[in-house]
Parts: C-alpha cells; sequence; structure tokens
C-alpha cells in the first residue's frame, strides 16, 4: 500500500501486526512501544524522524483505549498524571527540537541509532538487576515467614531504600499523592521525572514509557499497577502534543499511524487483562527483552542497512 | 484445556475474525477517501493537519473500542 504523506510503500498487514504486537505490550507494561514500533518502522523503510512523529500519533490512539481499561480497573492516578503532563511537554519539545537540528545537519538517522541502542540496553540491564534482586529478596522473605504464603500484594524494590531517600528531598512546594500511596513529595522531583521522559519521549519517538514507567517506580516510588496505568493516561496528554508538534515538522504520517492503530486495539485489551495475573516485580523482568529487541532491530538496520 | 479458558479463547477467536472484516472494510472506505486530503492538507496547511491527525486517532480509537466491547458482549451473550 502506498502512502502518499511519507511516500513509502509499507504492507497494511504488516502494520497492523506491529500495532497489535505493540498493543500488547502497551496494555501490560503501560508503554507505548516505541522502542518496538520505532525500530519497526524504520525497517519498513520510513526514515527516523517519520518513524518518530508517525509512532508518536499511533501511539495517542493506542493509550486512549488502554487508559480507559485501565481507569476502570482502579490503576491510574489522576493527579499525578496531570503533574507528569506538564514536565513531558516541556521535555518533548526540547526533544523534538533536537531531532529538527540533526535533521537539518543530515545524520538523524545515524545520531538517533545510536543513542536508541544505548537507550534501551541500559533499560534493560538495569531491570534485569533490579527485578531478579527484588524475586530474590521477596523469596527471602518468604521463607523467613514474613511473608504470609510466600506471596504479597505489596510492590517491594530492590531499589527500595533509593526511593525512599528520593521521597526525603524537601524541596518545595510537596504535594500528596493518596491514591498512589505517597503522602508527600516535592513536586519537582515528578516534573524532573516528566521532564527526562519527554526528553526521551521527543528525541527517540513514542511515549517513552520506557523511561518513564521504570522512573516512576523507582524514582517516585508508585507501585507497578498504578505506574503502568498512570503513565499510559499521562501519554494521551503528552504525546498528543508530540504528534502537533512533528506534524507541524512534516514528520507525521496519519494514514500509516491509523492503520497500525487498528491492531494495536485488539492488542492493548488482551495487554491490560493480563496485568491481573502478574506481580509487579515479575511484570518488571517480563519487561526486559522488549529494550533488548528494539536495539537489536536498530543494530540490524545500521549493519546491513537493509529495510523490508 | 479448561472449559472458561477454551470458552474465553473461541469468544475471543470469533471477535478477531469479525473485527478483521470489519477493520478492512474500514481500510477501504475510509482510509483510502481520505488518503489524497490529508496528503494535500500536510502540505498547505500543516497547523490543520496536525489538529486533524490528532482528532483522527482519538476519534478512531474510541469508534474502535466501542467497536469491540460491542463485539465483545455480542458474542459472549450469545455464549451464555
Amino acid at each position: 500500500m502506498f502512502f502518499p504523506i511519507s511516500g513509502a510503500h509499507i504492507s497494511p498487514i504488516y502494520l497492523a501486526i506491529v500495532g497489535f504486537v505493540i498493543g500488547i505490550l502497551g496494555g501490560f507494561f503501560g508503554v507505548g512501544g516505541s522502542f518496538i514500533a520505532g525500530p519497526a518502522l524504520r525497517l519498513a523503510g520510513l526514515d527516523w524522524n517519520f518513524a518518530v512523529g508517525t509512532d508518536l500519533a499511533h501511539i495517542v490512539g493506542k493509550s486512549v483505549v488502554a487508559a480507559r481499561r485501565h481507569r476502570a480497573l482502579g490503576n491510574v492516578d489522576l493527579r499525578l498524571g496531570s503533574i507528569m503532563a506538564l514536565g513531558t511537554i516541556g521535555g518533548a519539545e526540547v526533544g523534538a527540537q533536537a531531532i529538527q537540528m540533526l535533521k537539518r545537519a543530515g545524520n538523524v538517522n545515524l545520531v538517533v541509532s545510536i543513542v536508541s541502542i544505548v537507550v534501551y540496553v541500559s533499560i534493560a540491564i538495569f531491570m534485569l538487576w533490579e527485578s531478579r534482586k527484588t524475586l530474590r529478596l521477596e523469596k527471602g522473605r518468604a521463607q523467613r515467614g514474613l511473608v504470609k504464603g510466600g506471596k504479597s500484594k505489596k510492590d517491594y524494590s530492590a531499589f527500595g531504600p533509593v526511593t525512599r531517600a528520593i521521597q526525603k528531598v524537601k524541596i518545595w512546594p510537596m504535594v500528596a499523592l493518596p491514591t498512589s500511596g505517597i503522602a508527600a513529595i516535592s513536586l519537582w522531583m515528578i516534573l524532573l521525572v516528566a521532564f527526562v521522559g519527554g526528553l526521551f519521549s521527543g528525541f527517540l519517538g513514542g511515549g517513552a514509557g520506557y523511561i518513564r514507567m521504570p522512573s516512576m517506580v523507582y524514582v517516585l516510588g508508585i507501585p507497578t499497577h498504578l505506574a503502568v496505568g498512570t503513565d499510559l493516561f499521562e501519554i494521551i496528554i503528552s504525546a498528543s502534543y508530540g504528534t502537533f508538534s512533528h506534524a507541524v515538522k512534516g514528520n507525521v504520517d496519519i494514514l500509516i499511524a491509523l492503520v497500525m492503530h487498528t491492531g494495536a486495539v485488539i492488542g492493548a485489551q488482551i495487554g491490560v487483562i493480563a496485568t491481573q495475573y502478574f506481580a509487579g516485580p515479575k511484570i518488571r523482568l517480563a519487561f526486559v527483552p522488549l529494550p533488548l529487541i528494539g536495539a537489536a532491530i536498530v543494530i540490524y538496520t545500521i549493519i546491513s542497512g537493509h529495510k523490508l | 484445556m479448561k472449559k472458561g479458558t477454551a470458552k474465553t479463547v473461541r469468544v475471543f477467536a470469533i471477535e478477531l475474525a469479525l473485527y478483521t472484516v470489519l477493520v478492512v472494510i474500514y481500510f477501504f472506505l475510509v482510509l483510502h477517501l481520505l488518503g489524497q486530503w490529508l496528503y494535500e492538507l500536510e502540505i498547505h496547511h500543516r497547523y490543520t493537519y496536525a489538529g486533524i491527525a490528532i482528532l483522527l486517532i482519538i476519534g478512531q480509537a474510541i469508534l474502535l473500542e466501542s467497536l469491540t466491547t460491542f463485539l465483545m458482549r455480542l458474542i459472549r451473550g450469545r455464549f451464555d
């Protein structure tokens, strides 16, 4: 099928399947899935600037579906999501401007490829270390009889001491997040986490849930299930802004996004239902291979220069 | 396979099949007709294109989610 806006020939079945897979991942992990979608679009022949912008548009639609499902399950902290949206928008604009600079310099594909590989691999390594350590700690607690029956509904993290230290930073104004079980946390910490997420969103595409979801759990101390739902809610706002910004700069093929999204609708529903059957650390451990797959696709496109 | 799981899988398979047929019709009716208009909008009126792009993707999200929910209810209703 020919997509006139980007001038690309891509199979709509390929796009729908990519959307379906990303939908499942998004519903389950609360991420936009750009670490798969960006490289998958690049592999199909789109330039990085189009892959980034189009992926953002597709993520808006996918997040609307998944966030509505999570809201029904009580997994969305609206106050946290609204605050984070402000920080994310600022970061996304800085990231989009950086893409424009690289586009003008003519090396957008190489630079974004290298940065994405470094980011994806780093996230995977960190989450593998943390989730395995947490599961080992939980097992130890169960063996010592601290957790009845060896299972706990509380979302433990091996990164807990660092999270508590961050929560103790008292930079005014402090905000309470009762839905997430946080009595007081500095507004600036939330905005900083959101800004960094937005920066990655604008630069590498997608909602940057691959960095924001772990940041919400490890830095802000949000329970994993709530981090998943709130991240999706926040992504609707920030990805809409990102889509607008990229569309104005000529980086969005909305027809490709619409086709991808048809697959994502079904996938997102499966993913959301699946979260009910897994504990937080196991969700985080299952997340580990995903950024690595994204990195592998990018490495493949750099080495071989092949496109589907 | 447990009876409940088998039923869920069957319901989902029917939903997926119906959904696929409806989406293929949607491709040809909507995307084909919109393609040229959006292309020209993207070239001549970037800001309008940006706004319409967001409205289109959100509109499609709500429409398709309502469709899948309706299909799920319809099929489950027949199975129960």
